[in-house]
């Protein structure tokens, strides 16, 4: 059974790859990224992270993929890309490398993790607490302890880094005209 | 790993025949309620506005959504020659498949009188009367929802004209926009139940003090109403079809039985967040106590819990068209500023104010404490933060006039 989700989601995840990449248009490039986003899904659901599922969904397919296109679509973009015209001479080449660079540090990491033993999760006492009580929510819980006790500084710098984001982009959107109020 | 339900514990047969019955019950009660929801609807408008409303076709005119799904089936089915072909054709399927699935999560009946957890007996099984109880629950419905999108921004777009790609993006900014909304207020329910199973939010709902619209304050229903409303692009935030200024919005190029899958997604949408919120906020199956009965309609059996279900939902229903039939439209920018401006900044104070009062709960403070520590400065803060959102879109809103803009 596992190994029968394993293979389907993998395949979701390949065919969406290879969509994102080989189709000209791009609608559909984003679309086959939705699919992709899914395979990933039910990769976390089989591992029995089933927040993370969720979340991936809500948050990737539903909010990103959707602005993607919110974009692709306004921008008027919605056409097949002549692949002849380059803009900048040096993008393909510099791609080219870092594509194989990427594909080769893959590589490295697994064949590194196949020699050395996995060492076991660390886990402090409220998330091995919140593991231990077990029940329905047990994933959650441990998920919770982790993200607003042991690491709650980096979570808290997080949000202000969107804030940041957020603010930076009114400003740089809207500049104020002569005689106008702020 | 994939256990969802209490009865895959041990798999055979007799289990998967119980789980496909489910599936199988789900789908025919999904499909006939959207049915006679249009029914409904019509009749209670008709009803509303001094008309009769359907009657021709079979008893006081139930059999009137039939005749016009035939009616539809055998309609012209057309591509536009400018569209998407793929993406056109899968459209309607994206707004009809999430509509469909949210009923696996919602508890649909069950024994929950006086504290039990809902199990009844079927077929010489303990089992829930729910399709699936996973354990991210709600946040499943969360991500439908998100995923409904989809099918109204691509049905525009792919439809290759311009009148249903503008349709298509001001419905998907307004869904988007209430999302956040619609996630907060359902936040606030979770930290009271403290699980984000429905089976045990629903179960946590025993006895009408407990009920989430009360231990929540009210706020967060209201709240999650008006962006549920909002999501569903049901009168009065229907910018989405608004049949007297656009030409039709996002499903314009749409016939046949392409259009009659986005007009049944958007009834069983409005079921299936009406037994949302019955489930959330209301008990779900939960029965009501009436003088110390822990149970008056008992004498129903395992079935008690789903006519409860079903009173509280037809509540709900006939609110949504009561809606319909006395709210006028809300004008599009106004429609953003109740979004962004009134519902997520409310949704996400209560939130603060309601996980304060549980950690002062924890520590064992008493009221006069709470009240002087965190009701008065949440208010102060409250009450700041409204003041400053009004300023600014007070300037922003001179700001516009100086360009002449006409609102």
């Amino acid at each position: 059974m596992e190994f029968f989700v394993f293979v389907c989601a993998s395949a979701m995840v390949l065919v969406g790859a290879l969509g994102v990449v080989l189709r000209n248009h791009p609608v559909h490039a984003a679309l086959s990224l939705v699919l992709t986003l899914f395979g990933v899904a039910v990769h976390f659901v089989a591992l029995s992270a089933d927040f993370l599922a969720a979340v991936q969904v809500i948050v990737y397919a539903g909010a990103i993929v959707v602005l993607f296109l919110f974009v692709i679509m306004l921008l008027g973009v919605d056409r097949a890309e002549d692949l002849r015209i380059e803009p900048f001479k040096v993008q393909r080449p510099v791609a080219a490398s870092v594509g194989v660079a990427l594909v080769s540090l893959i590589g490295i990491a697994i064949l590194a993790s196949r020699e050395a033993p996995v060492p076991a999760a660390q886990n402090s006492e409220g998330v091995q607490a919140a593991l231990d009580a077990g029940g329905h929510d047990a994933n959650i819980r441990a998920l919770a302890r982790n993200l607003f006790d042991d690491h709650v500084l980096a979570f808290e710098l997080t949000s202000v880094l969107l804030v940041i984001a957020v603010v930076g982009t009114v400003m740089l959107a809207r500049k104020p005209r002569k005689g106008e109020l702020v | 790993m994939l256990a969802l339900d209490v009865l895959l514990f041990d798999l055979d047969l007799t289990a998967v025949a119980i789980v496909l019955l489910k599936v199988l019950v789900v789908f025919v009660v999904g499909l006939v309620g959207t049915m006679l929801m249009v029914w409904f609807e019509r009749k209670v408008i008709a009803f509303m506005q001094n008309r009769v409303g359907p009657n021709k076709a079979g008893p006081k005119g139930l059999l009137q959504t039939l005749a016009d799904g035939i009616k539809l089936f055998f309609k012209e089915d057309l591509i536009p020659e400018k569209s998407s072909r793929f993406v056109f054709k899968l459209a309607p399927y994206l707004a009809f498949v999430p509509a469909f699935t949210v009923w696996a999560v919602i508890p649909l009946g069950g024994n929950f009188a006086g504290g039990r957890d809902g199990t009844v007996e079927l077929f010489g099984r303990q089992t829930t009367l729910q399709l699936a109880d996973p354990p991210v629950g709600v946040l499943l419905l969360l991500a439908l929802s998100s995923i409904a999108v989809y099918g109204i921004m691509l049905a525009g777009w792919s439809s290759g004209s311009k009148y249903p790609l503008l349709g298509s993006v001001r419905a998907s900014a307004q869904m988007v926009s209430y999302e956040a909304a619609l996630g907060l207020s359902l936040a606030a329910v979770i930290l009271v139940s403290g699980t984000l199973s429905t089976n045990g939010i629903v179960t946590a709902q025993s006895g009408l003090a407990n009920w989430h619209v009360v231990a929540t304050g009210v706020v967060p229903f209201i709240v999650f109403l008006i962006a549920a409303t909002a999501e569903l692009n049901r009168p009065p935030f229907d910018l989405v079809e608004a049949e007297q200024e656009l030409v039709g919005g996002f499903n314009t190029e749409y016939s046949s039985i392409r259009f009659a899958l986005f007009f049944l997604a958007e009834f069983m949408n409005t079921i299936t967040m009406s037994g949302v919120i019955v489930t959330l906020f209301f008990g779900g199956p939960q029965p009501i106590k009436v003088f110390g009965n822990e149970d008056v309609l008992s004498f129903l059996g395992p079935l008690s819990g789903t006519v409860w279900l079903l009173l509280k939902v037809l509540v709900f229903l006939y609110v949504y068209v009561w809606f319909r039939a006395t709210l006028p439209r809300l004008r599009y920018d106004q429609l953003m500023n109740l979004g962004w401006k009134l519902m997520i900044p409310l949704a996400l104070g209560w939130f603060m104010l309601l996980a304060a009062f549980r950690v002062f709960d924890r520590d064992g403070w008493n009221w006069f404490n709470k009240l002087a520590y965190v009701g008065v400065p949440g208010f102060i803060v409250i009450g700041g933060g409204a003041w400053l959102l009004s300023k600014a879109s007070k300037v922003s809103a001179r700001n516009r006039e100086r360009e002449g803009a006409m609102f």
